[in-house]
């Protein structure tokens, strides 16, 4: 049957892809760690396997094996549905993540439609988790997060709107084989700053981690989760923050591409560069969260509407009409 | 072809069970829920027939966008006092009628539009462009929309600036006497301004005028 091969070589793909990301998932929350550790001068995770890096596998087991606590008042199967989407949604996006020209799950036509749509749709889970809770801190936590993820997604996709005027398609790897001659972040390097600050935001990490604000908040959607529920959510979080990165390195600098083409670079295949590159703007993420302090909602709010939006907009207008006066707008296909 | 007419009929019974399931529930938001499960199940259907953007898009905005809108205004809701509540006898002969009525205007005009698909090609030329099959639907998709219907193109964009404006407009209310930050006053604020040295005499501290 041509049905059951196609089925079983699917699957056989999406776990040689989804293995190596909930193992690379596991690795950066030690690495997020250990970057957090030594900008403060500390040392960070280095007890449990060679440098620590075993630290969150003891931490994943612990949680797997505490117990699950189902707050009586809340509804539970919202409340049990929340972290299960967070999860799939962040995983799922993997799906068309091109790491080099042949190695991608699927090499859809709307590639880039397909990230933004998924990217937009993470925020049920924290609104879900929140709602279903039936308690004030994760109910505010939601309602912080939601109105955030829908006003930096805007400016996201504005900018994702100045990098496709320069590509002509919204295919993945054409976006990243149009950066062979120059990666975007030279001629886009404003976009690429408001796009790193607004993954910032969509990620809930610090500076803009309000839905989640222990000083406020507990711990903001998920304070009523324990074991293995909480775990899903972290892991969730933590894998839509390398999606960013991925997006961002295909988006500015150039997806699997080697940075100049010359011999010891090009040698190199293609998804190493790709997996450097997302590695670099995770630690810039990461080094953020050490540096900044946290931003006050209203100040959140102030910079995605009124800075970014309108900023990112005479963006779009200016490249417009830059391509279009010098003659080099992308041709269609 | 047999695994496309499963997949098919798979997201239809999807849709069609959430889209009764929407009116059906008693939890508001649950109805919310199935309605963007009806949402999410829509667009699959259109992918499936190969319209990619048009079932990305459905996604971003309807998903993405309006349903968290409504979830916002409906989680604000008391849910509970919903569920218990009985609905009154009246009311619902009220919007019976009502409701029948507005349904059978939809029903006529889906068999009008639906039965005149058959027709379409001698009233209407398909398009001015030349559809050309190597496109991608998103490429075709802007041929026709950025050539023939350029004008309705923009004058619906320009309705949905209006109504953005208005809601803005009829929401906006001026507040007085509230403190705001001002973010350029307190960057520019010097030393020479804010500070300043005083001798204090004994036993009189000190009184700031203003």
């Amino acid at each position: 049957m041509i049905y059951i091969n196609i089925f079983f070589s699917e699957i056989y793909k999406i776990i040689f892809l989804l293995l190596p990301i909930l193992v690379s998932v596991a690795l950066i929350v030690w690495l997020d760690r250990r970057v957090w550790a030594f900008v403060q001068k500390r040392r960070g995770p280095n007890v449990v396997g060679p440098f620590g890096l075993l630290q969150t596998v003891a931490d994943a087991l612990k949680y797997i094996f505490k117990e699950i606590i189902i707050p009586a008042s809340a509804n539970k199967t919202i409340f049990i549905l929340a972290p299960i989407i967070t999860l799939t949604l962040s995983l799922i996006a993997w799906a068309v993540i091109p790491f080099s020209n042949e190695m991608v799950l699927s090499d859809i036509n709307v590639g880039i439609l397909y990230l933004f749509a998924i990217s937009s749709l993470s925020v049920y889970g924290i609104i879900m988790g929140g709602w279903a809770s039936n308690s004030k801190y994760p109910f505010l936590g939601a309602i912080r997060s939601a109105a955030q993820m829908v006003s930096y997604e805007v400016s996201i996709g504005i900018i994702i709107i100045n990098v496709l005027l320069c590509v002509g398609s919204l295919n993945l790897n054409k976006i990243v084989l149009a950066q062979e001659n120059v990666w975007f972040i030279f001629p886009l390097f404003p976009m690429f700053v408001i796009f790193f600050i607004s993954a910032l935001a969509e990620t809930n990490r610090p500076p803009f981690d309000l839905p989640e604000a222990e000083s406020e908040l507990v711990a903001g959607y998920q304070t009523e989760y324990s074991g293995m529920m909480y775990a899903m959510f972290w892991l969730g979080e933590y894998a839509n923050i390398l999606l960013l990165c991925a997006l961002g390195s295909i988006l500015f600098l150039g997806g699997w591409l080697s940075p100049i083409d010359i011999f010891p670079f090009n040698a190199i295949p293609g998804p190493f560069w790709m997996i450097f590159k997302i590695l670099g703007l995770f630690i810039l993420f990461s080094l953020v969260k050490a540096i900044v302090p946290r931003y006050r909602f209203d100040q959140l709010m102030r910079l995605g509407w009124k800075i970014f939006l309108p900023f990112s907009l005479l963006w779009v207008v200016l490249t417009a009409s830059f391509l279009f006066f010098l003659d080099m707008l992308p041709s269609t296909g | 072809m047999l695994a496309h007419t499963l997949f098919f009929y798979f997201f239809s019974t999807i849709t069609v069970f959430s889209a009764i399931m929407v009116i059906v529930t008693r939890n508001t938001v649950y109805s919310v829920f199935f309605l963007i499960l009806v949402f999410i199940s829509v667009s699959v259907l259109f992918i499936m027939i190969g319209a990619e953007f048009l079932g990305m898009i459905m996604l971003i905005v309807y998903v993405g966008a309006v349903a968290v809108l409504f979830l916002f205004v409906v989680m604000m809701l008391n849910v509970v006092e919903q569920i218990t509540q009985k609905p009154k006898r009246s009311g619902i002969i009220n919007n019976m009628s009502v409701g029948s009525i507005v349904g059978a205007i939809i029903f006529l005009e889906l068999l009008v539009v639906i039965g005149g698909w058959k027709y379409k090609g001698t009233f209407l030329p398909l398009s001015f462009t030349s559809t050309n099959s190597d496109l991608t639907n998103t490429h075709a998709l802007g041929n026709i929309l950025y050539t023939d219907y350029i004008h309705l193109f923009q004058i619906s964009g320009m309705i949905l600036l209006i109504a953005m404006i208005g809601a803005i407009t009829l929401t906006f209310s001026k507040r007085e006497n509230v403190k705001r930050q001002k973010y350029f006053d307190q960057i520019q604020r010097e030393k020479s301004s804010g500070v300043s040295l005083v001798d204090v005499e004994s036993g009189k501290g000190v009184t700031f005028d203003e």
